[in-house]
């Protein structure tokens, strides 16, 4: 690896992992711990994102107005998020604010107070975003597709469901936290301007004591029926479909998702061409390549009017299909292109490194430079991703639909 | 840092911010044009415009568009709001001239019939699609209800029937009136080179026609009704508050920008403590916004239905305290805190400073830096908010009200 990007294992398994871009102002981080949604019990379903709204209500030696105070005062940009494998916490600022901002999620992750007389309003907190959700149609309709493509657990949706919200208790939230909040299996990625000796000391005061705990078992359950609809009174039909991919880790990777790319990246692809620029069916359609460590898909959305909906599933399907003809030099100079410019920008962003150093060291056990990346995009040829889609065509699809009627779905899917 | 400007005989400036060590450059032409600009009988064809630029040109077809954007790695969009339409790319440095080339060729677009007549259904369905989204209608029926009959009170999007009814005739004369040179503005952020970014524009656009432009403007006078909107199919309730602010005098801009930041941001705020935190709200803040002729405090709130009333309760309260209990030190210190690390932070990309720089100029004709911005955050004082407050209360506000609640309760203002 270039000397830019250095990492560190430390003995209860915590990998600190990080990029240097002295060019920017900013440092930014992304805390991966491995306490995702697939590690609920199925009969808690959002537990993953209750027990992470549940740490940020006091840690330490700060109640939840001293921490978020805190927060703000060192101009901290912060996030957090719920995946099936991780609890990510994520935050950039001006670079000197670094170390004092991991220090704070330090005791997030380490030693959140948990109390009982917050459970009730993190709780109403839940219960409203899956609500909001309901206002969302496409998001709603994505979130059972995804639920259907994957086997269970790998597919479920980080708020949960009512049943799981509203049973959820206080000791649920301290026995998953207990169970799942640990060092080994955790990632902390950080890209920016930073010095990594003294970042590597300061991140080793605060998290080489912490404790291991055992890694779950995870036992899964195949997925439900291939077509679901939900009825629902609105203008629109949301569309969904999706097929199986292959993950970031496998050798076809670029081959896979480049092929989504001329299928769905920038106005001239496939399905905005042929889907909305010929035929005016849709505002909206895309396409996009989603992975886990170990398995992946390939999720495709429109939204239309109720009498277009049919008609849209149709011509969605048919360029699904036609992508196993495969794809022509000229799509794979803008994919190229767009793919350069792209790797090029993240150079300008602390967090987009930080996010994507972590993600590496999760899925490979190691960081893709951006040299690396750039090589790989160059390698990339017809011919390969074409032989590709000849040995693996999308079909054996997933579809869910959400609107007033049920659409007809061709019978082998 | 180097900010340059130049006109063209015929009227277009030409603005830049240039950075030679960036990795990406970014160009943009900003249109002094958006739904205050139309009639009755336009209503919507600004963005319907925005879409139709991308549809070719005597030179391109709308297929050539999209291919080219995507040949160079563009990361390209447009957008429209109430008083501007923005054209942009992000792209590597090497790229700009054919940027700059392909966004000036589109300006001057062919406006064909029969593309006319496919898009239209496009738009239709992005009508559609919002509609099918409660939050999304609020904003712009909360404006039309507080500016009454004030250009700012009209639909960005349009509606069903004005945008249904609308004649290709009737956007080439709307197009006319509006895109003269003397009316757009070609900003350039990152890695550019101004005087061959002046060169560029005499090339592309030298021989646009110039013509006078001019726009109504005049004050509003501020309405203050409560409006509830019935949505059978609306899960949560979504009200919206406003209430007037500064927009010409840059040291009340800022004071009014802080000021939204200690009583609603998204987190560590009074709203935020007053109603997020203890689960009453899925959703709390406020935001400044600033037009050509009026400026306007913004307050949001999502919540379930049977809170409603309680919560508008507790926000109107919140606002009428805010003039006489106030705001301490260290609330605007965290504040200032907050907003200084976005400036830097959105200041990394060229894209964060093209929308600044261009924002800047179209609506002030003012350059600041980001230093300028970080001094003038600083600078702001208590006295400064007090005196803010006095001039514009936030109470009483317009407000508007979406969901499944058929009545709502004023609160007492």
């Amino acid at each position: 690896m270039p000397e830019t990007i250095h990492t560190h294992t430390f003995p209860n398994g915590l990998v600190l992992v990080a990029e240097q871009m002295p060019w920017l102002r900013s440092a930014a981080f992304s805390l991966l711990v491995p306490a995702g949604c697939a590690m609920e019990a199925s009969s808690r379903g959002g537990l993953a994102n209750f027990t992470s709204e549940m740490v940020e209500r006091g840690c330490g030696s700060r109640d939840s107005r001293r921490f978020i105070l805190d927060l703000d005062n060192l101009g901290l940009e912060w996030n957090d998020f719920v995946s099936a494998a991780h609890a990510g916490f994520s935050g950039a600022a001006p670079a000197e604010n670094l170390p004092a901002a991991l220090a704070i999620f330090a005791d997030v992750v380490r030693r959140p107070h948990l109390p009982a007389q917050e459970l009730p309003a993190a709780r109403s907190l839940m219960l409203q975003e899956l609500r909001a959700m309901e206002d969302e149609p496409a998001q709603k309709m994505a979130t059972e597709l995804r639920r259907r493509h994957y086997h269970e657990p790998w597919g479920r949706p980080p708020q949960g469901d009512l049943p799981g919200v509203q049973a959820t208790t206080l000791d649920d939230v301290r026995g998953f936290f207990a169970r799942h909040y640990r060092p080994n299996g955790a990632i902390l990625g950080v890209a920016g301007r930073f010095e990594f000796e003294a970042l590597r000391d300061t991140v080793g005061e605060l998290l080489a004591d912490w404790p291991v705990a055992e890694p779950p078992q995870i036992v899964e359950q195949p997925a439900r029926q291939p077509y679901l609809h939900i009825p629902y009174q609105s203008a629109q039909t949301q569309i969904g479909i999706a097929f199986a991919s292959v993950p970031y880790s496998h050798p076809d990777f670029f081959r896979a998702w480049g092929a989504v790319g001329v299928l769905s990246g920038g106005m001239s692809s496939r399905l905005f061409t042929e889907v909305r620029e010929k035929r005016g069916l849709c505002y909206s359609v895309h396409a996009w390549h989603h992975t886990l460590r170990d398995r992946a898909g390939v999720f495709c959305h429109a939204g239309t009017s109720a009498e277009r909906a049919q008609e849209t599933l149709e011509v969605t399907l048919g360029e699904l299909r036609r992508l196993a003809e495969g794809v022509r030099p000229d799509e794979l100079a803008r994919l190229k292109a767009r793919i350069k410019s792209r790797l090029i920008m993240q150079q300008e962003s602390s967090s987009s490194r930080s996010g994507a150093v972590a993600g590496d060291w999760y899925h490979l056990g190691r960081v893709r430079t951006v040299e690396e990346l750039h090589e790989l995009a160059d390698r990339l040829s017809c011919e390969a991703i074409n032989a590709y889609l000849a040995a693996s065509p999308p079909g054996d699809f997933t579809i869910a639909t959400m609107g007033p009627s049920p659409l007809e779905v061709p019978v082998a899917v | 840092m180097q900010f340059d400007k130049h006109y063209l005989p015929n009227g277009l400036e030409i603005v830049a911010e240039c950075n030679p060590e960036a990795y990406s450059s970014a160009v943009g032409f900003f249109v002094r044009t958006g739904a205050r600009d139309e009639t009755d009988a336009e209503s919507g064809v600004s963005h319907f415009l925005e879409h139709m630029v991308f549809k070719g040109t005597p030179t391109r077809s709308a297929e050539d568009v999209n291919r080219e954007f995507d040949e160079i790695g563009a990361h390209y969009n447009a957008c429209t709001n109430e008083e501007s339409t923005i054209y942009y790319a992000n792209v590597l440095p090497e790229y700009l001239d054919r940027a700059v080339g392909l966004l000036a060729d589109i300006m001057r677009p062919s406006l064909r019939k029969a593309d006319f007549e496919t898009e239209k259904r496009v738009i239709l369905e992005e009508i559609h699609m919002y509609d099918d989204q409660p939050p999304f209608g609020a904003d712009e029926r909360c404006r039309a209800a507080y500016f009454g009959s004030h250009p700012l009170g009209r639909s960005v999007l349009g509606t069903v029937e004005s945008v249904a009814d609308l004649r290709v005739e009737a956007m080439r004369d709307y197009f006319g009136r509006r895109y003269a040179p003397a009316n757009i503005v070609l900003v350039g952020a990152g890695c550019v080179d101004f005087d061959h970014l002046v060169r560029l524009a005499e090339a592309h656009c030298g021989g646009w026609a110039s013509r006078p432009v001019t726009r109504a403007m005049c004050p509003p006078e501020p309405q203050t009704p409560l409006v509830t909107i019935h949505k059978e199919i609306a899960t949560q309730q979504y009200t919206l508050l406003l209430s007037p602010a500064p927009f010409d005098d840059a040291r009340q801009r800022y004071a009014a920008k802080l000021l939204a930041t200690v009583l609603g941001d998204d987190s560590g705020s009074r709203l935020y403590w007053e109603l997020v935190d203890p689960g009453l709200a899925e959703h709390a803040g406020m935001q400044h916004a600033e037009f050509a002729d009026a400026g306007a405090m913004i307050t949001f709130l999502c919540c379930a239905p049977e809170d409603a009333a309680g919560n508008l309760a507790r926000v109107a309260e919140l606002h009428r305290r805010a003039g006489q209990d106030a705001v301490t030190e260290a609330e605007l210190q965290q504040a200032k805190n907050k907003v200084c690390s976005r400036v830097v932070l959105a200041g990394e990309r060229p894209r964060g400073r093209l929308f600044a720089v261009g924002v800047d100029w179209v609506c002030r004709g003012e350059y600041r830096s980001i230093e300028d911005d970080l001094k003038a955050v600083g600078a702001v004082t208590l006295d400064d908010l007090d005196d803010l407050l006095r001039r514009y209360p936030l109470l009483p506000a317009a407000t508007v009200t979406i969901g499944p609640l058929k009545s709502m309760a004023a609160p007492t203002q």
